[in-house]
């Protein structure tokens, strides 16, 4: 059972704004050390074919932040998430992670360099149980091969009981003990969202990618989430950057927002900048006519 | 060390009979806890290494001798060393309930003046912050979960591991200072204090002593004939004092192992995975898994319904014989056999029952049709009638004897005697030392020769001599025309009704009684599933025709059924509503033992007993409810006033003679 009331926690850190675009390393209000630049997307232009999803929008992600692409429908969020785990490649400008260009590479390969992300129509495995699914997140862990793990000997064996307990742990972080061998299919929509997390907190990422996290949940689910987000940086330290509607959410969440409308940037900087930005209030509420 | 025994060469004290199992026993498991999906063991010799890390560790925290240490988390081995180590140092440990709001637990510490406190994890950590102000006495915290908890001020606050550490570094120094406290500790020592749920006003600390604990583990284990190969699951609240007797009282005595699950919501699959065989539930766990089943069966195929249905008849006609070892016909076993393969076994399997040689139920009624159920399984449940005051143990029911409607015969070494008001009193080794700084109600419970009240009225049945009780002593009243109105006798009889969870009855001092009903949603949601009955909430479900109409033909039953006792003939239920919220122990109108608290939800709907008893056809009603998390909120709602027929008090002249 969750003390729900932390979500409003101070994470703002109004104030020294300007600083901290200069700086290597800074502390947040609640005692979080946000580190330098670690993902830096640069003037990034994609289309399909005639349309342009997304337009020279240049934005960077911190080590340790948790980072917010916020805007209405159709503004080119999931595709700019895309972007950044490499499924796709675009026309114009350059991803740079951690302090070097990115190629165009496969998904399996960012992957590997410690990305790992969860989807907005949830993608596991149905007929597999809970902990059968969070296992899959270790492949990129995994060194043995198809055959040795099969005869589950010596080095394959020793493996999968190191793995079994690194998923052991998430399932105990995320309180899913109760589910582990259940078949993903027999779950309601909140606790398979939460599997998913779980999978990708397995593959133990440097920067984890939340697509709508809270997508169709209710307060409760949505709070639940909330602090497991919150637990999962404070804790690993992992960053974050996450798609989000529920801009009360966002706000709450987020170190830094970006803003997205008809795949132009519009805004970008603390939640409280952006609530203050003409422009993103425009965008979401229509233009005022006082 | 500690060879302070008592008479027949036992040790006197929990850390004695601690140090005696890590030499009898010493490879033998202890505790068992599930933790990362596989279960963890420490055996007797390694139980009692971190028993006294830790009792070490606190004396490093400046732990003196008469201090109290309150215990709060869930049942877990550390937190049950908790309680070994304090003793070890000769403090008390006060284990509280966790799910306890701050100010419940601020009470309790501040009554006590706690000094240190051992909890679970971070949602325990908060809530003792939160309250930290009000407690002058307390100093220092040590928690077992660190999730969450890392940029704590650690001033005062430390990991159980490293307290654990500090011990074992410093052993040298304190050593010697545990020496001298186990070997002062005798049978008259506090072992543990345990504060009462409170059905009525505030807590009370009640002090036991060694004498209460040891003696009351040795003579239930003997009765029951509990072994050291024995296993049993400890899911039930620390603060309860069941628990402490089974999971450290008994567990010590005879040296079986303790299992802890992996989360509350694991249970049911711990449960399986663990197979007790010495097993305790409240009735409400019973029958949450009857009803668990009956549902489960009525979504089976037709095929499987029908066999279940088929051999689940002959048990109940042959099980209870079976297992009470009456003469039962050879072709009635080998069905029961055939059963056993086909569905008993496997069922109780599902239940993680298979392995369970004693099973106990108390705290509450058992509904007939439920205790039958699992008797006729071939589970050897029992009844057992015990408080605090007690040590758990006042009557139980021996194999052999075992029946729904009564609690059992005297156990070894205790005494009964009922008072002219019905009131049952009863004089034991177990009987408590005392409620802590409170000698008017220890005056008030337990008198100069010993003799304690329980607050039940019941009566020893003649020929049997085993003991039954009516209701609670105080709750007994009087109709207007003079007739006994024992409202629990009613309210259980409407709770054995899967569809009802909870129930309330009026009529103390009126001409008839009234009812204030909640349903089971497990139970009526699945129906109305079934029947393709749509809802949107508690509420909407609550008032809906039909449900109303099936928890009449409830209430008619129940009439029925009490016009046939000729005493209480007077409680049949005239009027009743269905409430539109479920009765909670965060709105204070149950007891963190989910025991109803009649006074209080008396004042709290008076609107609504208003209404059921000056006709109206409906009642409008507005109720404050307190959420989780602290906040609060209103709840308004029309509810529809009931009349049920009740049958002619005819009876009421045998009644006189």
């Amino acid at each position: 059972m969750h003390d729900t009331g932390g979500i409003e926690n101070n994470r703002r850190y109004e104030g020294n704004v300007c600083v901290k675009d200069q700086v290597d390393s800074y502390v947040t209000e609640d005692g979080r050390t946000i580190g330098p630049v670690v993902m830096e997307m640069k003037n990034i232009t994609l289309r399909f074919g005639g349309v342009e999803a997304i337009k020279d929008i240049s934005f960077d992600i911190r080590e340790g932040e948790i980072r917010a692409i916020i805007g209405p429908n159709g503004a080119g969020k999931s595709s700019m998430l895309n972007v950044i785990s490499g499924f796709y490649v675009p026309q114009e400008g350059e991803v740079w992670y951690k302090g070097a260009r990115r190629p165009p590479m496969k998904p399996f390969q960012v992957a590997q360099q410690g990305i790992a992300r969860t989807f907005q129509n949830i993608a596991l495995f149905e007929g597999m149980s809970v902990l059968d699914n969070v296992m899959t997140g270790r492949l990129t862990h995994m060194k043995t091969g198809i055959f040795s793990q099969t005869l589950w000997k010596g080095r394959a064996e020793r493996e999968e009981i190191e793995n079994r307990e690194v998923a052991e742990k998430i399932i105990d972080f995320l309180e899913i003990q109760a589910i582990r061998k259940t078949p993903v299919s027999r779950l309601p929509y909140g606790l398979k969202k939460r599997v998913e997390l779980a999978r990708a907190l397995a593959a133990e990422p440097l920067l984890l990618l939340l697509d709508e996290p809270m997508a169709g949940m209710n307060v409760e689910e949505k709070e639940d989430m909330s602090r497991f987000i919150l637990d999962v940086n404070d804790e690993f330290g992992t960053t974050i950057a996450l798609i989000e509607h529920d801009m009360g959410v966002v706000m709450d969440l987020s170190d830094r927002v970006v803003v997205m409308d008809y795949g132009k940037k519009i805004g970008d900087g603390t939640p409280h900048e952006v609530r203050n930005n003409q422009e993103v209030i425009d965008a979401y509420l229509g233009v005022s006519h006082d | 060390m500690a060879n302070i025994e008592a008479s027949g060469g036992q040790p006197a004290s929990v850390p004695a009979l601690l140090r005696r199992n890590a030499k009898m026993f010493a490879d033998a498991p202890a505790y068992r806890e599930k933790e990362y999906g596989i279960w963890q063991s420490w055996t007797w010799r390694q139980t009692l290494e971190e028993i006294e890390a830790l009792a070490l560790g606190y004396l490093e925290l400046g732990l003196n001798e008469g201090d109290f240490v309150a215990v709060i988390g869930r049942n877990r081995p550390a937190l049950y060393w908790a309680m070994m180590a304090a003793d070890m140092c000769g403090a008390v440990p006060v284990p509280l309930y966790q799910d306890a709001n701050a100010e419940e637990m601020a009470y309790v510490m501040n009554h006590c003046g706690a000094r240190f406190a051992v909890v679970g994890d971070q949602e325990q950590v908060d809530k003792i912050l939160e309250v930290q102000e009000q407690l002058p006495q307390f100093e220092r915290m040590v928690y077992l979960d660190p999730r969450g908890l890392r940029k704590y001020d650690h001033g005062a606050l430390h990991q159980y591991s490293d307290v654990q550490d500090m011990g074992r570094k410093s052993r040298d120094r304190h050593i010697k200072t545990i020496e001298a406290v186990e070997a002062k500790l005798d049978y008259d020592s506090t072992c543990i204090m345990l504060y009462t749920s409170g059905t009525t006003g505030r807590p009370k600390g009640v002090v036991l002593s060694n004498r209460n604990i040891i003696e009351t583990a040795k003579s239930s284990s003997e009765f029951d004939n509990l072994k050291q190969t024995d296993d049993i699951l400890a899911y039930l609240p620390m603060a309860w004092v069941g628990d402490f007797i089974f999971s450290v009282g008994q567990a010590l005595w005879v040296g079986f192992c303790t299992n802890c699950p992996e989360s509350a919501e694991t249970l049911n699959v711990d449960l399986r995975e663990i197979g007790p065989t010495y097993y305790f539930a409240p009735p409400r766990v019973f029958e949450m898994q009857l009803t668990n089943v009956m549902i489960r069966m009525e979504d089976a195929s037709r095929f499987k319904k029908k066999l279940f249905d088929y051999f689940m008849a002959h048990a109940r006609r042959v099980g209870p014989a079976i297992l009470d070892g009456k003469k039962v016909s050879f072709a009635d076993r080998m069905k029961y056999h055939l059963g056993e393969l086909f569905i008993y076994g496997p069922l109780k399997n599902t239940l993680g029952l298979s392995r369970v040689r004693v099973g106990y139920t108390a705290g509450e009624a058992i509904g007939p049709e439920i205790f039958d159920f699992y008797r006729s399984l071939g589970i050897n449940l029992k009844q057992l009638y015990g408080q605090t005051e007690a040590t758990v143990f006042i009557t139980a029911q021996p194999d052999g004897e075992v029946r729904s409607d009564t609690v059992g015969v005297t156990c070894p070494g205790v005494e009964l005697k009922i008072a002219e008001n019905g009131e049952v009193f009863y004089r034991s080794p177990g009987v408590f030392v005392e409620y802590y700084k409170n000698p008017e109600s220890t005056a008030d419970t337990k008198d100069a020769e010993g003799w304690v009240a329980t607050g039940d009225a019941g009566f020893i049945e003649d020929g049997s001599g085993h003991l039954r009780i009516i209701d609670r002593a105080k709750d007994v009243g009087q109709m207007a025309d003079g007739s006994l109105f024992a409202p629990k006798y009613v309210e259980n009889k409407l709770k054995f009704f899967p569809n009802i969870l909870e129930a309330v009855v009026f009529g103390n001092g009126r001409d008839e009684c009234t009812a204030i009903i909640n349903i089971d949603l497990t139970a009526v949601g699945n129906w109305a599933e079934r029947n393709n009955i749509g809802y949107a909430s508690y509420q909407e479900l609550a008032r809906h025709p039909q449900v109303m109409q099936a928890i009449q033909e409830h209430v008619e039953a129940v009439n029925a059924s009490v016009a046939e006792d000729e005493m209480l003939s007077g409680c049949q239920v005239h009027r009743f509503v269905v409430l539109h919220k479920e009765l909670d122990a965060d709105d204070g109108e149950l007891t963190r033992t989910r025991k109803v608290r009649r006074k209080i939800i008396g004042e709290k709907y008076d609107d609504i007993i208003t209404a059921l008893y000056d006709g109206s056809k409906t009642v409008s009603t507005e109720t404050e409810v307190t959420y989780e998390d602290g906040r609060t909120g209103s709840i308004r709602a029309t509810l529809e006033v009931r009349s049920a027929n009740v049958l002619p008090v005819a009876t009421k002249k045998l009644a006189a003679e």
